[in-house]
């Protein structure tokens, strides 16, 4: 026990002399702390490109809903640097950066435009105009917000839609091998074999026990595949590919709604008993449970989509920051240390991806069972 | 004077640490008093564990 708590501080004390030394030993500015906070926000963002490696970059279709469809490629957006000008009326306008310019970083902004049509990207929303067309206002706590646009509805293929895609296509594939693969006897051949244990552990480990024998059957298919297009959602994003599906709350709110309308839809009589007129409880405190248990229904799935959001996003974020505090290593000793720090927490992260698809399967589980439960006994 | 936002944060997470921390304790000493009911003590374990998450993340996002 003392020798693995000093082989800790040991460990610890390795990190920050290394992140010390790099700070003070830098100096030519190509890795810097900016660089790698710009480059895990870059990560945690959707994006209109799929980029494997820097230079690789690989367009995606822009798709938006501006009086009609109109799509393009996103290699048509070129990037244009942009100064702010203060209005009389206190509203912003943009005009185009010239090469001799010095203004300050803070009076800086830039936006993606098009090339062939009239549309760009200015902060990730998609806009019917160009830079001179842009207004922006300080608002009361002295942000700047855009007035003179509403962002158009963006139906584009991003770099997470494109690989939701090919992940469902994945599960897709392996589940109807599983399938077929039962009609010839029953031990499943190839990739099967993985699945077939998951799939029995999903049904005895979690639906049963949560849902009763009774009910079971009919939430199975949900449960399994919304266990198993989180975990390998996680586990895509443990890969360079540079993915960050389940850490965008769209997708978790998409997951946690689907539960939230199969709890309502599906639930019986003594559910809505509980929720409305709780039996076994004093009339008016009856009143007072009322709004709470119902209040209760939102915000069980709305846990769901903040607690898978939320790890998903703290893991990358965490696993960034120590790859990048691998480049700012002064000494081989340091770069050691960060290395064998960031392999541990990715095997860490391995097993967060399991456990946060086992949690919120558990939860709906848990909540479609309380959807479901027969009345047993008089309160 | 005002209190800024990220103590209160500060304060929840360490709630939340120490809650799931006797949640784990308890489970600890359940499952040494009973060793045939680990997988049921574990699955409440981690239930309960994965509720007090959620408070905790909530408090970090509100900041």
């Amino acid at each position: 026990m003392r020798r693995n708590f000093s082989l800790l501080t040991l460990l610890f004390t390795l990190c920050f002399v290394g992140v010390t030394f790099a700070k003070s030993g830098d100096e030519n500015k190509k890795d810097t702390p900016d660089e790698v906070k710009s480059f895990i926000k870059h990560h945690l963002k959707d994006a209109h490109y799929f980029e494997l490696f820097h230079g690789a970059k690989m367009p995606l279709p822009i798709i938006v809903w501006d009086n009609g469809l109109k799509y393009f490629w996103s290699s048509d957006l070129k990037k244009v640097k942009v100064k702010e000008i203060m209005n009389a009326d206190s509203t912003i306008t943009f005009e185009k950066l010239a090469a001799n310019d010095t203004v300050p970083k803070s009076a800086q902004d830039y936006l993606y435009e098009a090339q062939n049509s009239e549309y760009s990207l200015f902060h990730g929303k998609m806009l019917a105009g160009k830079h001179a067309d842009l207004q922006l206002k300080l608002n009361s706590e002295g942000k700047k917000k855009l007035i003179s646009h509403s962002p158009l509805l963006d139906f584009s293929i991003t770099k997470s839609v494109l690989m939701t895609i090919i992940i469902c296509f994945f599960i897709f594939l392996a589940f109807t091998a599983l399938s077929k693969s039962y009609r010839k006897g029953p031990i499943p051949s190839g990739f099967g074999r993985l699945l077939e244990p998951l799939v029995l552990f999903i049904r005895d480990e979690i639906a049963i026990p949560n849902i009763g024998k009774a009910h079971y059957k009919k939430y199975m298919s949900y449960l399994l595949t919304v266990f198993f297009f989180i975990w390998i959602v996680n586990l895509a994003g443990m890969t360079p590919l540079g993915i960050n599906i389940t850490g965008n709350i769209a997708i978790t709110f998409s997951l946690a709604l689907i539960t939230y309308l199969i709890t309502t839809f599906t639930a019986n009589k003594n559910y809505w008993g509980h929720i409305f007129w709780m039996p076994g409880v004093p009339v008016p405190m009856k009143f007072v449970l009322m709004p709470i248990e119902l209040l209760g229904t939102i915000i069980k799935p709305f846990s769901l989509m903040i607690r898978l959001y939320a790890n998903i996003t703290a893991g990358h974020v965490v696993l960034m920051s120590l790859i990048g505090l691998v480049f700012f290593a002064a000494n081989l000793f340091s770069f050691g240390a960060f290395f064998g720090l960031t392999l541990f927490l990715g095997v860490i992260e391995l097993l967060v991806a399991f456990l946060q698809a086992y949690i919120f399967t558990m939860l709906t589980a848990l909540y479609f069972g309380a959807a479901v439960e027969e009345h047993h006994h008089e309160h | 004077m005002e209190i800024p936002a990220i103590v209160g944060a500060g304060l929840i997470v360490i709630g939340a640490g120490m809650g799931i921390g006797k949640i784990g304790g308890s489970a600890m000493d359940a499952i040494a008093r009973q060793p045939e009911a680990t997988s049921k003590i574990q699955t409440a374990m981690i239930i309960a564990a994965a509720l007090i998450e959620g408070i905790g993340f909530a408090a970090l996002f509100a900041v």
